[in-house]
């Protein structure tokens, strides 16, 4: 290797330290706590019991039986990813217009629509939420899964826009035109050129939106019914009002995993190699 | 009947008149050119036959029949773009066939005409690559073929060559011009150098500041040009400014200022007394060295000269003559003697000649 290539490995290495070491501390290390604590025994007065005692390590699976012996988790899961899956196509199908219009208007007005997007987290994030309350409360549809996507939505909007945008705003016009004179009509063109295109805008706008989704309690809280509890709200519940750590960290590694599974699985669909034959 | 016809078809930006009262009619199968500098108009008038853009005035006839209000994808008019604009996320095969998809073709004439083409432009092994993975002479032939496969009625091809270098651009023009000559396709198409202009063209259309200056076969536009601008924009030109003194039975006799007088081609509707250039060739230009045995009396256009400067180029050596009345002129030789780089030194008295039917007249 030349020393140039060795200064320059050694530089990158110096670089990436300071976030690696920051992943490791701050990302790995609470999950494997949480996973181990998926396995201990709730303490006495919540919390967690000592892993160790009596010079033997307490390990149950008592969650995990918890868990898969009851209907009632596999629903709030499912339904939760309903909610999320539902979220995200309805942001999709309004963030695609708006991104296409903003990526397609004068770029000095591109600036000023983007900070227009983004407007609204100036504001503090319940306070927006409350409003909603107020929005839906006399048109009859408060506490219903109707409000908690409305809400939902609306929060996660901008995470699916701006991804879309910063995608579509680096599209070479001439495609289009090229598309078009070879014979596409407006449609064909959108289909075949655009849409391809944006996927990669799609995925990480899809990701900034389910992802969230799955794992937010206020809005279900505060504008679903009784019935509109997601996976968020339970994991809360464990943590703060039942004091069950050990099946709050459960439920937090299976929706992680399941989380993974699916990004593995649309990773695995959206491969290059099952798109070129 | 011609296959385009454009009738006095004027575009304006604002002010500004890109194209500027253009008509032109380009016949089938000719491979016509469109020449002229940077913000001349040649894009602007390829992309008003594209459809891409509708004129203010005049207007535009396909076989017979007017352009106006039909879209790009409706009109039987491909385009190769400068930047090739090859689709990223398709192979090179979904980029060819792309036309032909957009035509409604079944997956057998499909694949049978996608076979063809691929080899006409010597692309077999790359059907499977995408765009990123091929060179520069590459995407240039795939955008050829996604431009030919359909069998378009034009071909508009914009600066193809330009982002090209040098070696592979003098390729690309040889199979260019096989190309055209076996799908037997009508092509316009764009450049703003004279070489490749002359080099492919079988007419060139000369533009300037939106207007057509000549329109002629390659030889006439050279050898031929019709004004100042034509005879400067094309290859290297002397210009000496003259007098008409006589333009009559079938003979022009100009006199150069401060030099003497002259014969030259004879050209109609010249008045004597006035005033214009005449434009000489460097090639058409003869040296021999003063009083030696070579000198050309037997020209009649026959001056003294002085050897200013020279310029190697390998195959030929122009040389920098000043004229007796201080005018400058050059003369390119061809270095037919192996090993010999020149002629003539600086400061060296020489001989100066050209034939009578050398050159041409123009009016200022
Ligand atoms: N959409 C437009 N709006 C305003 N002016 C334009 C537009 N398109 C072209 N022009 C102007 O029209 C003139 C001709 O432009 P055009 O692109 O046709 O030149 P060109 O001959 O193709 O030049 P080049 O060789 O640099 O490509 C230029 O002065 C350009 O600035
Ligand atoms: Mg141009």
């Amino acid at each position: 290797m030349t020393k140039r290539g060795l200064r320059g490995d050694l530089t990158r290495w110096l670089v990436s330290l300071p976030p690696t070491v920051f992943l490791l501390v701050f990302f790995l290390a609470p999950t494997l706590i949480m996973v181990t604590a998926s396995f201990q025994n709730p303490g006495e007065f919540g919390g967690l019991a000592p892993l160790f005692a009596e010079g033997q390590a307490r390990l149950t699976l008592e969650t995990y039986r918890f868990f898969f012996g009851d209907w009632i988790y596999a629903e709030i899961f499912l339904r939760s990813f309903l909610v999320a899956g539902a979220t995200t196509l309805i942001c999709l199908i309004f963030a695609y217009p708006l991104a296409l219009t903003i990526a397609a208007s004068p770029k000095r007005h591109r600036d000023l629509l983007v900070l227009l997007v983004i407007l609204p987290f100036a504001s503090n994030f319940l306070i927006r939420v409350y409003a909603w309350i107020i929005l839906l409360g006399p048109a009859g549809l408060l506490y219903t899964p109707i409000a908690v996507i409305a809400g939902m939505v609306y929060v996660h909007l901008p995470f699916m826009i701006l991804p879309l945008y910063t995608n579509l705003e680096k599209h070479d016009p001439t495609l289009l035109e090229a598309a078009q004179d070879l014979g596409a009509g407006a449609w064909t063109r959108f289909w075949r050129v655009t849409w391809p295109l944006s996927l990669p805008g799609i995925w990480s706008g899809t990701a900034l939106v389910f992802i969230p989704v799955l794992g937010m309690f206020a809005i279900p809280e505060l504008l679903g019914g009784t019935g509109d509890i997601l996976i968020g709200n339970l994991i809360k519940e464990q943590f703060l009002e039942s004091r069950d750590w050990p099946l709050g960290s459960t439920l937090s590694l299976l929706l992680t995993l399941a989380v993974l599974a699916l990004a593995a699985l649309s990773a695995w669909a959206a491969s290059p190699r099952r798109q070129r034959s | 009947m011609a296959i385009l016809e454009i009738r006095n078809v004027t575009r304006r930006f604002a002010s500004l008149k890109a194209v500027d009262d253009v008509s032109l009619s380009i016949e089938a199968g000719e491979f016509f050119t469109l020449l002229g500098p940077s913000g001349c108009g040649k894009t602007t008038l390829l992309r008003l036959i594209a459809g891409f853009d509708e004129p203010d005035d005049g207007a535009l006839f396909l076989d017979g029949a007017p352009l106006a209000g039909i879209p790009p994808e409706k009109r039987p008019v491909h385009t190769v773009f400068q930047s090739y604009a090859l689709f990223p996320h398709l192979s090179v095969a979904h980029n060819i066939a792309f036309p032909l998809r957009m035509a409604g073709q079944n997956d057998e004439q499909i694949r049978q005409l996608l076979k063809e083409t691929l080899e006409l432009v010597h692309l077999a092994d790359k059907a499977q690559h995408f765009p990123h993975e091929l060179s520069g002479g590459q995407k240039q032939r795939v955008a050829l073929a996604r431009g030919l496969i359909n069998k378009p009625r034009l071909l508009l091809l914009d600066e193809p060559l330009g982002a090209l270098d040098a070696k592979l651009r003098e390729q690309m023009e040889g199979e260019l011009i096989a190309l055209q000559r076996e799908v037997g396709i009508t092509f316009v198409f764009v450049t703003h150098s004279q070489q490749e202009a002359l080099a492919l063209s079988h007419r060139i259309a000369v533009m300037n500041c939106g207007r057509i200056e000549q329109v002629d076969c390659p030889e006439q536009i050279y050898g031929f040009p019709k004004n100042r601008f034509v005879a400067d924009f094309i290859g290297t030109i002397n210009l000496l400014p003259v007098e008409v003194r006589e333009a009559s039975h079938g003979r022009l006799r100009l006199a150069v200022d401060g030099l003497g007088e002259i014969i030259a081609a004879p050209a109609a509707g010249l008045k004597t007394g006035e005033r214009g250039s005449f434009a000489l060739r460097p090639e058409q230009v003869r040296v021999a060295a003063a009083g030696g045995h070579h000198e050309i009396p037997e020209l009649h256009n026959h001056f003294h000269g002085r050897v200013r400067d020279f310029l190697y180029l390998g195959d030929v050596t122009v040389y920098k003559l000043e004229l007796d009345n201080g005018v400058l002129i050059e003369a390119l030789l061809a270095n037919s003697a192996p090993g010999r780089a020149k002629f003539f030194e600086i400061g060296d008295t020489v001989s100066v000649g050209w034939r009578c039917d050398a050159g041409v007249y123009l009016r200022d």
